[in-house]
């Protein structure tokens, strides 16, 4: 057997970490099998009541919205993503280099407040683009973007960013130039090239960055809060409604659950689907 | 040697695409910013005229001054922690075998995918059981479980990129394991460990769903303030606030970019 030197020391303060987060969603699973006593915030004996209510058409809509929230802002971010992350680590030019990764990982460490009040000032009905395209004449009356999901959309593709940036330029960064030139050199087009090579070679950071996509998109609560005003129900937003608007904490669990459990699902059939893409990249 | 017209055009149309996602990006910094400088309570674009009363107001408003000092309590605490928590375990990773080492990974990341509001509401469930406060050890727990897949991260890009050679030579020349963790791992590591703790120090500050929930009116954090603030008013001293986070971020970021090297960090750099 292989020395291991301070083994315990290095893993057990981690153990108790996980030891602490496993707790908690085992507290989250045992609240969603309690029955809901209105009016207390102790909860009843064991049901199944829970997850029946979990069918009513209100919460089936909560999630299919929820679901075509975080694909949209998934594919979106994608779209976008992926020619910043190449420009980032293609590009000869250090300063270019710098300020394109300032400028991308910013947003991601300015909290989902500071940014989803942003955008409510940007896209308000006296707001920047509203104020911009009366100033120019282009409309009459002010554009709808708050309390619609393009206005979600939109502020959460901005939450997303800069992850997917990075994510995609850790897979990007990883590729061997020598592919390309190769292909390049056998008269492929730079487009036919970037199709045919690069673009089968980054799917791993694809698949990373719209996995993660999703899951924050999923998680987010302040942006369809705030954005979405009531008009965009997610399951975050009902979660939270929930339990504190109404105390209902065992069906705030139930919710939590279906959701972690639809995340799951998701994710698995979004890996399911992309992995023979993955493929095309192996040689 | 000029390139072929198509491919010139393809060159131009990336640069304008490239330009247009940066703007996207910027535009609410920016516009945010336009408002913060705003002197009335009403917003109007362009602003009729302009004053400093909103940055006055914003660092002299009461709740964002506790949550200021409430929040800084907990991310000192937090991802100094997670810090100490993630390297270790990193390094096992790492390194070694063990039982359960892949749960425990497993487990530790799973906050990268787990709703921040279903982390929250579970350590708000497991104290109402056990009759642990809702005080400050609960959200520091939470901010830990929150930023530890980060740090993890950082550590583990660190050690990967590490010179194994240099602790093998350190063996050779008679230095104990504590020893070789001590002056050579350790020292080398550093890098890493320090933007490991930048990052979770700024995403601590700044988490905002799960304090949500294991807060209370007189432990909340500063983003928990704010969202408190702009539920009740609408005039920009939220955008004044904004404007300070952002300068201080970036500030930050670009120091950790000159001094760290954050493409290395973040891996991003160009392999070959």
């Amino acid at each position: 057997m292989t020395r291991r030197p301070f083994l315990g020391w290095f893993v057990s303060p981690a153990g108790l970490v996980a030891l602490g987060l496993a707790a908690a969603l085992a507290a989250v699973f045992q609240y969603s099998l309690r029955a809901y006593i209105p009016g207390s915030l102790d909860v009843g004996g064991f049901t199944l009541g829970n997850f029946a209510d979990l069918l009513k058409p209100i919460y089936g809509s909560a999630f299919l919205q929820t679901v075509a929230l975080c694909f949209e802002t998934a594919v979106i971010t994608l779209l976008l993503g992926y020619p910043l992350a190449y420009a980032l680590v293609r590009t000869r030019n250090k300063a270019l280099k710098s300020v394109i990764l300032i400028i991308a990982v910013t947003p991601l460490f300015l909290g989902e407040v500071v940014r989803t009040y942003s955008w409510m000032i940007v896209l308000g009905n006296n707001g920047f683009i509203n104020s911009v395209l009366m100033g120019l004449g282009l409309i009459q009356k002010p554009v709808q973007f708050m309390f619609t999901s393009f206005g979600v959309v939109v502020a959460l593709v901005h939450v997303t960013l800069p992850v997917m940036v990075i994510m995609l330029a850790a897979a990007l960064s990883h590729i061997d130039r020598d592919y390309e030139k190769a292909a390049e050199s056998l008269g492929a087009g730079p487009i036919r090239a970037f199709l045919t090579v690069t673009l089968p070679l980054s799917m791993p950071g694809i698949i990373a960055g719209v996995t993660t996509a999703f899951a924050w998109t999923f998680s987010a609560f302040a942006t369809p809060q705030l954005i979405g005003g009531g008009r965009v129900n997610t399951i975050s937003t009902l979660v939270y409604q929930l339990g504190f608007a109404s105390f209902n904490f065992p069906f705030a669990a139930t919710l939590s659950v279906a959701g972690l459990a639809l995340t799951l699902v998701v994710l698995a059939l979004l890996k399911r689907v992309m992995r023979p893409l993955e493929k095309l990249g192996e040689h | 040697m000029r390139q072929p017209l198509p491919q010139r055009l393809l060159g131009i149309s990336g640069k304008l695409l490239i330009a247009a996602i940066l703007g996207f990006i910027i535009l609410p910094a920016v516009v945010v910013t336009i408002a913060a400088f705003n002197s009335k309570a009403i917003l109007t674009f362009p602003p009729s005229a302009y004053s400093f009363r909103w940055f006055e107001r914003a660092v002299s408003y009461g709740d964002f001054k506790k949550g200021f000092q409430a929040g800084l309590t907990v991310t000192l605490w937090a991802s100094t922690i997670a810090l100490v928590v993630g390297a270790a375990f990193a390094f096992a990773i790492n390194r070694y075998q063990f039982k359960f080492k892949r749960a425990l990974e497993g487990l530790l990341l799973s906050p990268l995918i787990v709703p921040h509001f279903t982390i929250g509401l579970g350590l708000l469930m497991l104290a109402a059981q056990t009759g642990l406060p809702r005080g400050y050890p609960l959200i520091v727990f939470c901010h830990v479980v929150l930023v530890l897949p980060f740090v993890m991260r950082c550590a583990y890009i660190s050690l990967q990129n590490l010179d194994t050679r240099l602790e093998l030579a350190a063996a050779s020349l008679g230095a104990s394991p504590l020893k070789i963790l001590l002056t050579v791992t350790l020292p080398l590591l550093v890098p890493g460990l320090v933007s490991g703790w930048l990052f979770a120090a700024i995403l601590s500050f700044n988490e905002f769903t799960a304090s949500l929930f294991v807060t209370t009116q007189a432990t909340q954090t500063l983003p928990v303030a704010m969202y408190n603030y702009v539920r009740e008013y609408a005039d920009p001293t939220l955008a004044a606030l904004s404007v300070i986070y952002i300068v201080v971020t970036a500030v930050l970021l670009s120091l950790a970019n000159a001094y760290l090297g954050l493409g290395k960090v973040l891996n991003v750099e160009q392999g070959r």
